[in-house]
């Protein structure tokens, strides 16, 4: 499952209704990585973040990056809910989730798809400092 | 023939212009096509490009009604 979300959502509940649909006694291991907005970056405080995203391409990178990790990993299902807009510290930004059979396919399969998204998914972060600067992310 | 292109990130400001339609003759390349959106803007090593949604090479030629992306390194998740 893939979505972008303009709102705010709550990693926990989101991996809880996504683990009740999955066929029960067939997964072994469910892995999970939030990613949250910090309010500082680079010695500065941040009190606001806008996450730029390409709508014609962020989706399909996201289907390419999970039908990889699929061939790549022996995984039942994987779960990525993005956030895009305007992001307040403290908001989850990521959240990746995938199940197996077992412990070390979940884990490096996790792994895999935030490094891949972070490198391939069309998104762009601009924050805002405590002095109202804006200032784009440059590194990932 | 015509195609759409468009900037994301800070390559949007550095080259004031987030989309422009432009008119491309049979073949043209989208080095070629850079150059012509942006005014000989410097083309920087790390800057990245995608035909309709797929990543792309400066080599690779545009065809009528595609969408061409310049983007900047991506920093999400």
């Amino acid at each position: 499952m893939i979505k972008l979300s303009k709102n705010p959502f709550n990693p926990y509940q989101e991996l809880a209704k996504w683990t009740k649909i999955q066929e029960n006694g067939k997964y072994g291991a469910c892995c999970n990585f939030i990613g949250t907005m910090r309010d500082f970056n680079l010695s500065d405080n941040v009190t606001h973040m806008s996450l730029q995203h390409y709508d014609k391409m962020t989706i399909k990178q996201l289907e390419n990056i999970t039908k990889i990790c699929q061939d790549k990993f022996k995984i039942i299902d994987s779960l990525m809910i993005h956030r895009i807009g305007d992001i307040e510290p403290n908001d989850t930004i990521v959240l990746i989730a995938t199940i197996s059979a077992h412990r070390d396919e979940a884990f490096k399969s996790c792994r895999f798809l935030i490094e891949e998204l972070k490198h391939k998914a069309t998104f762009w972060k601009q924050e805002t400092l405590k002095n109202t600067q804006k200032r784009w992310v440059l590194g990932n | 023939m015509k195609i759409t292109v468009k900037f994301f990130g800070n390559l949007a400001e550095k080259v004031n212009l987030s989309q422009v339609e432009l008119d491309i003759k049979p073949n043209e390349n989208i080095k070629n096509i850079w150059n012509r959106a942006t005014d000989n803007y410097d083309l920087e090593q790390n800057i990245l490009v995608a035909i309709d949604g797929d990543y792309a090479k400066f080599d690779d030629t545009a065809k009528d009604g595609d969408e061409i992306a310049f983007f900047p390194p991506v920093t999400g998740g």
